[in-house]
């Protein structure tokens, strides 16, 4: 049968004007097993919320598993995970309470649990945030704490669940509330109340419980029936960040949604990229009532006078009360990807309906959430949260975020046009002394529109393997093969690039590094024009390639020439091997030098088993699969 | 503003970024009250055009009230009209069940007209509350080559910045009515007099509550014949709106087959 979220109660007539006031988001956040989906549960049934035969449903499948009443499988009976035991994304439950209409937002599951929770967390008003009363705060209770500072949520319930098993002792759930509090304050977050409740038993949820007589705060129904309404929007300086710009029979207007304050015809704005200003001639609606004047919410469409042109992005504002304008931006961080986040990476920022080339010039510090202490880092790891700053070729006009705003937050977007962080913006950024304030500037052309072009995606192939492997043969053939296939592909050889770029560089340990340090930020240009490159280096370390691989990101493929070394020093073509065990040459790879195979390649050629030109067809399918 | 003007404010600025953003773009038009009011939504997003095509995924079994509505109001909004007709059931997975079956003669017939224009977005008029899979959507929903649903892999979607579309063969489908319920849609048809087809008001204690294909779309016992009955009639019903939709309830995946497949 299909599921129907729609929890629709009776509504008396009466109430149909309440009925058309906007539903409150809620989100419920908290550590897994603390109680959420039974809450969630509890919640619908005590409200009347649930729909006709769902309770029976309940109680028969709680008792065929000998349970008194498992509220949590109404929530499980509401995903269409649960045949397939897995849960994959967030759902919203409207609910009613009294006169007011609420959504709940429930992100259950831990897989990319970020990624799920923001989607539907980004926009709520407020949170309920569960803990065991028990158990106290965990590992998510953290981090999910750390989420509802950085979205800006700040009107936050704690919920202190199966305080039953406390005995409803009311000095063990002030040591909790106390411990809870102190958690929050590192946090910068002030709890608006605690509640001790038992979700299962439905103490304090509600109806207030005959268990916590000394209780006498609001019960959660009552607290959920005061969240504020936190839009402050209108009342601030106005911004209008334009989302379009069209001409329709001779008439320009300039469009987007108002993100602060009010516009009135007749209003002197700026615009963002050009200098002076213009006045509001009128604001045009189609089909519905003449008004002079819109408020942040709105979509409106304005025509200027005189009729200037605004870009996509621009920002629209008062005169007086200009946005910060900087190059360099100090932003919040929450980190969705699943490699770890670097200084030096670039991606596109965009901001409202703007959109900049950014390169993360530094990782200020990183969160650490075993004790909410900010920490020196040099990565923010998957669904890390981190203070960093952001430069740009040009100044960015933007308001840093504040709770109860919905612009001064931007995402980050790689190459591949993927959202992978948040960044409610701090402020601008100050160039700290004695560091070279460096302002890269990205491509106006992505990586999708050359890949269109060439009619095939970048890569870069790093071929690792001993001295006489038969890398720079393999990869010189595979080369020809795939140029005839019509793919742009490019050979970086070892011996080329110490004839001249690396030319300063000897074999040391330290030099070794460099030299592939360069060859990997070549590979990279090179990947970002849109080739195939084929690196044939020995790379022998780890460390090294590791380095290249994080200098090349996800274009990177690691290939293994693994050919023996009686193999190679029986072939000996340029002679070196003879040399090095006459000590002629030092730190030679294999013999006076560590040679360290990659542990998982992403391909494996024993090059002993077959001739270069079997190798350099099984590496060209390879890339082929890759790159098509 | 009130909920319908956060609502209809919401769907403005989708609509304009599809626009913006998703070239070739369309809108489909089932000529069900749903998008009915999108075509509306697009109308005051572009000041009383709509200024990309709108697609009619023909099933060739639909009411002829439908059709007669069609060619009206094509004309009457001056609507760009692309027409696409279905391959017939025969062509459809065998192992789906009889109406799921039938249904995804829709699901071919709008690939069909997605690779013919080489769309990259598509915009439908699916909400969250309508049904439990469909409450997993994102606004900006891409899809592969296959045109297929990966509904375990869905993009991060927050703070109003959407997919977009990465490379040759995905397409967007974009869906501006996701938050509206259905006492939204027609409380907002209720307020700006937005035109439906009478199949939708009760005659003889029966009234359509969701249009389909007519062999697998049942009437519901209503006598609800204006706007004010039917909103009525919702504020106190406890069934589903689907629930005359027969592909929804054949078994308890079909569905979920269906939309992973490409269906709306």
């Amino acid at each position: 049968m299909s599921e129907t979220l729609t929890a629709t109660t009776v509504i008396d007539p009466i109430d149909r004007d309440v009925a058309l006031e906007s539903a409150t988001p809620i989100v419920i956040v908290g550590h897994v097993d603390h109680g959420k989906s039974t809450l969630i549960g509890r919640l619908l049934y005590d409200t009347d919320n649930l729909e006709e035969g769902k309770v029976a449903q309940i109680i028969e499948s709680s008792k065929k598993r000998g349970l008194t009443i498992e509220w949590s499988f109404l929530l499980d009976s509401l995903q269409i995970e649960r045949d397939q035991g897995v849960t994959v994304d967030s759902t919203r439950i409207p609910f009613r309470l009294g006169n007011r209409q609420f959504v709940i937002v429930d992100a259950p599951g831990h897989r990319q649990f970020l990624r799920n929770m923001i989607t539907g967390a980004a926009d709520a008003d407020a949170a309920v945030l569960v803990v065991d009363a028990n158990e106290g705060a965990q590992e998510q209770t953290r981090r999910h704490a750390m989420l509802l500072r950085l979205i800006g949520i700040r009107h936050i319930i704690v919920l202190l669940n199966k305080v039953d098993l406390l005995n409803f002792d009311e000095q063990k759930v002030r040591a909790v509330e106390q411990s809870v509090t102190s958690l929050l304050a590192q946090l910068d977050l002030t709890p608006s109340l605690f509640i001790p409740a038992s979700a299962r038993d439905g103490d304090n949820i509600a109806s207030r419980s005959e268990r916590s007589p000394w209780y006498k705060g609001p019960i959660l129904t009552e607290a959920l029936a005061e969240v504020p309404d936190g839009n402050i929007r209108a009342t601030l300086p106005f911004r209008l960040p334009v989302q379009d710009v069209y001409r329709f029979d001779d008439k320009r207007y300039v469009v987007g949604r108002i993100e602060r304050g009010v516009v009135r015809v007749g209003d002197e704005l700026s615009i963002g990229s050009q200098n002076g200003t213009a006045r509001v001639a009128s604001i045009e609606r189609w089909s519905a009532p003449v008004r002079d004047e819109a408020a942040a919410g709105e979509s409106v469409a304005l025509v200027l006078e005189p009729d200037v042109i605004p870009a996509r992005g621009d920002f629209l504002y008062s005169p007086h009360q200009a946005p910060e304008k900087s190059a360099r931006i100090r932003a919040n961080l929450f980190w969705l990807r699943q490699e770890p986040l670097r200084a030096g990476e670039t991606f596109r920022l965009r901001l409202a309906t703007a959109e900049h080339q950014v390169t993360v010039a530094s990782i200020d510090s990183v969160l650490r959430l075993d004790d909410l202490t900010e920490q020196q880092a040099d990565e923010v790891g998957p669904e890390g949260f981190a203070e960093i700053t952001l430069v740009a070729g040009e100044a960015i006009q933007f308001d840093p975020f504040s709770p109860g705003t919905s612009d001064g937050r931007g995402v980050l977007v790689d190459r591949n046009q993927r959202i992978v962080g948040g960044a409610p913006l701090l402020g601008p950024a100050t160039v700290a002394a004695g560091s070279h304030a460096i302002h890269p500037s990205g491509g106006e052309v992505s990586t999708g529109e050359r890949a269109r072009g060439k009619g095939h995606k970048a890569c870069v192939i790093w071929l690792t393997g001993l001295s006489g492997a038969g890398k720079s043969t393999i990869a010189r053939l595979a080369e020809r093969k795939l140029y005839s296939d019509g793919i742009d592909a490019y050979v970086l050889d070892g011996d080329t690039l110490r004839m001249g770029l690396c030319s300063d560089l000897g074999f040391t340990e330290a030099d070794r590094h460099e030299n592939v340090r360069r060859a990997a930020e070549v590979a990279k240009i090179l990947a970002q024009t849109g080739q195939v490159v084929l690196v044939a280096l020995i790379s022998p370390l780890r460390a090294d390639r590791a380095l290249a691989r994080k200098i090349i990101g996800e274009e990177f493929e690691e290939v293994f020439i693994d050919t023996s070394l009686a193999t190679c020093e029986e072939r000996d073509s340029k002679g070196l091997y003879r040399a090095a065990r006459e000590g002629k040459i030092e730190n030679f790879t294999g013999i006076s030098a560590p040679y360290e195979a990659p542990e998982k390649p992403d391909l494996h050629i024993a090059a002993d088993k077959g001739d270069a030109g079997q190798n350099a067809t099984k590496l060209t399918d390879y890339i082929l699969s890759k790159v098509r | 503003m009130d909920h319908l003007d956060q609502l209809e404010a919401q769907s403005v600025f989708i609509l304009r970024e599809a626009y913006r953003k998703l070239k070739p773009l369309a809108m489909l038009w089932s000529l069900g009250k749903d998008s009915n009011v999108m075509l509306w939504l697009a109308r005051k997003a572009f000041l009383g055009r709509v200024p990309f095509p709108v697609m009619h995924v023909d099933t060739e079994k639909k009411f002829p009230e439908m059709y007669k509505f069609r060619d009206e109001y094509t004309e009457k909004w001056n609507l760009d009209l692309l027409l696409g007709y279905c391959p017939p059931v025969e062509e459809m997975d065998p192992t789906l069940p009889p109406a799921a079956r039938s249904a995804a003669r829709k699901t071919a017939g709008l690939a069909a007209m997605i690779e013919k224009h080489k769309l990259q977005g598509v915009i439908a008029g699916i909400r969250r509350d309508e049904q439990g899979t469909r409450a997993k959507e994102r606004v900006f929903s891409p899809r592969g080559a296959s045109h297929k649903w990966d509904i375990r892999n869905q993009p991060p979607e927050f703070w109003d910045q959407y997919a977009t579309p990465h490379e040759d063969g995905v397409h967007i489908r974009v869906h501006p009515l996701l938050a509206w319920r259905e006492i939204d849609i027609w409380r907002y048809i209720e307020r700006e007099g937005i035109p439906i087809v009478d199949l939708y008001f009760s005659k003889n204690g029966k009234r359509y509550r969701s249009l389909g294909d007519q062999d697998i779309t049942s009437p519901i016992d209503s006598e609800a014949s204006t706007l004010a009955e039917i909103i009525t009639e919702l504020e106190t019903t406890r069934t589903s709106e689907r629930a005359g939709r027969a592909m929804d309830h054949e078994s308890e995946d079909a569905f979920e087959r269906l939309r992973v497949a490409g269906y709306l």
